[in-house]
């Protein structure tokens, strides 16, 4: 389970107002579920892939529109892994942790990768350039150990020199204009 | 469109298909995609749209092939001839191999051998057609039979008898449990109500198996017709797919499978021309793995917190929004056509004991061949890891094969003839699970792989009971310091005692199963656990051992004090 911080989410005024335009496709999958409240995780998916995460004033007024106490809104959005609370990075990287995954030393690989960036798993880095994550598993057990750059699989990583071609892809994303968006 | 015109549409597409004088088939499922096989498709579509237009070329993006640690893998199909595989396909080599073709040649070059036995050891019923349709093309699902096992169980049986048909297959769930499909059915099929549901379970969460995702990016219609059938035996109008937040590629194919089967009238109102209508619609899981447990995948389908509830009441008498539910895998859903199109005896035939069938397994690990295989229940453990597998990779000798994931357990080297079926592997304190078979080799430190699935469970439990949400924080605190090097041996009875009460205790299978995999390595691995703790090392050199348990410690100090004062420093 996510576990909740005591900090508030930091979120700007400019990320939610009423009139933003991204709430439109927002409204758009409301009306398409007749406003139903158990169409609430298909909201929250297209919320968040709209705006990058679910913040408080979002998740406010998702619960508003489905007429469903905030409690449970927020209940939902933190129960599931696949929800974001806070900002991301512009970039992100993510090292599969599957069962295949580790017994090729996929620990290893993120241990590598945490003192490379300086962040934890989990965690996005000060300057707001990456998410450094772990998946459970990505289902792509043929290719372990993998990690996935923005949309990139890099598969069968050697677990040398780890960091530095994490960094390339990096750079490499940024030129090709790819990020998450 | 009725049944009649269904089977002349299916029969005109196959006779085009035949007359096309080279059809390439190019595996676009998340290993080949990820290998780089959108630049071999689009240089094969360039250079199909250079020929001459009255050569008759296909080139066509299909699902999975199976050998997925050698792709990108294309597939060369000429009438008349034999299929023939290429692997680790370039574009490059993509624009030669299609050159050489045209001429009427056939490239040596990176050919799979017909006779491979990672495909000529399998049989393949549920992934027949992977790897040789276009997913996102129901015209080629149509062409390779689809929904004419509907079109027969609409036409020629009532649901009791459909029913009856699949439980004479004796096909029991695919997705762990190993129920009869059959007997559920039945079970709805008699229940009382105006509203029933079908749900196809596709939240694959064990880490490791990735069959279901490759079933519905391969094949989705058949999971589509799978579902329509249970819900014309069961007397269900609406379905509902629930498919893996981590799986995209699979949500979005089988959303577009639902949209054309829907224009054709193969969903909807009055499918086929006859009086049953049935719909489905789609829910992205959101990454929780507990949503496999299917109380807590009904609570995720309604919107709410994926938390399970004690059962009974099953959801065959109380599922969604209280009215009866049968779910069901989507690899199960994947055995209903060939059942009702080849006959009951197909399936019966097949197999050992109780287990009917066949069972797909994603095969990983420390074997040479890693891919998706489909065997006959009954299939020797030997038989999928030496030959199918090719055996070990990198020279290390066999330990153990992992199945069933985080609610499963290891199969150790005396045991490598076992019969892979429910209930050998259940006797062996495992569980034929999803079908996850993970292989591991001597390097691995089995200690290590009991801490990974228990940190698994207790960052996916839900939380809701105790014992679950509790015990896993314990287990994997006693299993982290065996690891670690600071566990005594009272720490292993204590894992003991949890590894007694959590399956006594726990709510839901997650709770039930979590201590499986730590009561299996500590049966068939006790000496791995023992060397870690009294002889303070690793044998697999997996753990650093990096702590000291608390007696060591004081020993430590003295010594260290010793040392001091023969050095002449304060201490």
């Amino acid at each position: 389970m996510p576990t909740l911080t005591s900090e508030p989410t930091p979120l700007s005024a400019a990320a939610f107002d009423r009139d933003d335009p991204r709430l439109r496709l927002v409204e758009q999958t409301l009306k398409r579920f007749q406003y139903r409240p158990d169409a609430l995780i298909e909201v929250l998916h297209v919320a968040q892939e709209t705006f990058g995460f679910l913040g408080d004033e979002l998740l406010t007024h998702l619960a508003a529109r489905l007429q469903l106490p905030e409690s449970q809104v927020f209940g939902v959005a933190t129960f599931y892994h696949a929800f974001v609370l806070r900002p991301p990075g512009k970039h992100r990287c993510i090292v599969c942790t599957g069962t295949a995954c580790h017994v090729k030393g996929a620990d290893v690989m993120v241990k590598a990768l945490e003192e490379h960036f300086g962040i934890q798993a989990g965690q996005t880095s000060a300057d707001g350039q990456l998410t450094l994550g772990t998946a459970r598993c990505l289902g792509i057990c043929s290719l372990a150990p993998l990690l996935m750059v923005d949309n990139r699989v890099l598969g069968h990583q050697s677990l040398d020199g780890i960091a530095a071609r994490v960094a390339a892809a990096l750079t490499d994303s940024d030129h090709s204009g790819e990020s998450t968006p | 469109m009725t049944a009649e015109e269904l089977l002349e549409k299916a029969e005109q597409l196959r006779q085009r298909q035949q007359a096309t004088a080279l059809r390439l088939l190019l595996c676009c499922s998340s290993p080949c995609l990820s290998c780089g096989a959108g630049a071999v498709k689009a240089a094969l579509a360039a250079a199909a749209a250079d020929c001459e237009p009255s050569i008759a070329i296909e080139v066509a993006a299909t699902g999975c092939l199976g050998p997925c640690s050698r792709g990108p893998l294309l597939c060369l199909q000429r009438p008349g001839e034999a299929d023939v595989v290429f692997e680790r396909v370039t574009p490059d080599d993509a624009r030669a191999i299609f050159a050489a073709a045209l001429a009427g040649l056939l490239p040596d070059a990176q050919r799979l051998p017909a006779d491979l036995p990672f495909l000529a050891g399998q049989t393949r019923i549920v992934l027949e057609n992977c790897g040789r349709i276009d997913p996102e093309n129901i015209e080629h699902a149509l062409a390779a039979g689809g929904y004419a096992a509907l079109a027969r169980a609409l036409s020629d049986f009532t649901p009791a008898q459909v029913c009856d048909q699949v439980l004479q297959s004796g096909l029991r769930g695919r997705g762990g449990g190993g129920y009869p499909t059959g007997l559920k059915w039945q079970l709805l099929h008699k229940a009382r109500g105006d509203r029933k549901f079908v749900v196809a379970n596709g939240d694959e969460g064990d880490p490791g198996a990735y069959m279901d995702r490759a079933l519905m990016e391969s094949d989705p219609h058949r999971i589509i017709e799978g579902m329509a059938i249970a819900g014309y035996a069961t007397g269900a109008s609406q379905g509902y797919v629930y498919v893996r937040g981590e799986y995209p590629l699979a949500a979005r194919r089988i959303r577009k499978a639902i949209r054309d089967a829907e224009r054709l009238g193969l969903l909807g109102m009055r499918i086929l021309d006859s009086p049953f209508s049935f719909r489905i619609d789609l829910r992205l899981g959101a990454g929780a793995f507990v949503c496999g447990e299917e109380t807590a995948l009904m609570a995720s389908i309604m919107g709410r917190r994926g938390q399970p509830v004690p059962r009974p009441p099953y959801p065959a008498e109380r599922g969604l929004w209280g009215a009866p539910t049968v779910i069901n895998n989507v690899e199960t859903f994947g055995n209903i056509p060939p059942i009702l199109r080849d006959g009951p005896e197909r399936l019966a035939a097949l197999g050992t004991g109780k287990s009917r069938g066949t069972k797909i397994f994603a095969l990983c690990g420390d074997v040479v061949e890693n891919g998706l295989i489909e065997v006959p229940m009954g299939t020797s453990l030997r038989e999928v890891v030496y030959r199918i597998g090719g055996g070990l990779a990198g020279d290390v000798a066999f330990k153990a094969a992992q199945t069933g994931g985080p609610s499963g357990g290891c199969i150790p080297a005396e045991h490598l003839d076992i019969s892979l079926d429910y209930e050998t592997l259940r006797e062996l304190g495992s569980i034929m699970g999803s079908g996850g078979l993970i292989i591991m080799g001597e390097r691995t430190c089995m200690v290590d792989v009991a801490r990974y699935f228990m940190e698994f469970c207790m960052d996916e439990s839900c939380g809701k009971c105790s014992p679950c949400r509790a015990g896993t924080v314990q287990m994997y605190r006693l299993l982290d310091r065996i690891c670690n090097g600071s566990a005594r041996e009272r720490d292993l009875k204590h894992l003991e005692q949890l590894c007694r009460l959590l399956p006594e205790a726990s709510l839901c299978g997650l709770g039930l199963a979590a201590a499986n995999p730590v009561l299996s390595t500590l049966s068939w691995f006790r000496d791995e656990y023992l060397e870690h703790i009294r002889a303070h090392r690793c044998p697999a050199g997996t753990c650093r051992m990096s702590e000291l348990p608390p007696i060591m410690m004081a020993d430590e100090l003295l010594q260290r004090i010793a040392a001091g004062r023969l050095n002449g420093e304060a201490f």
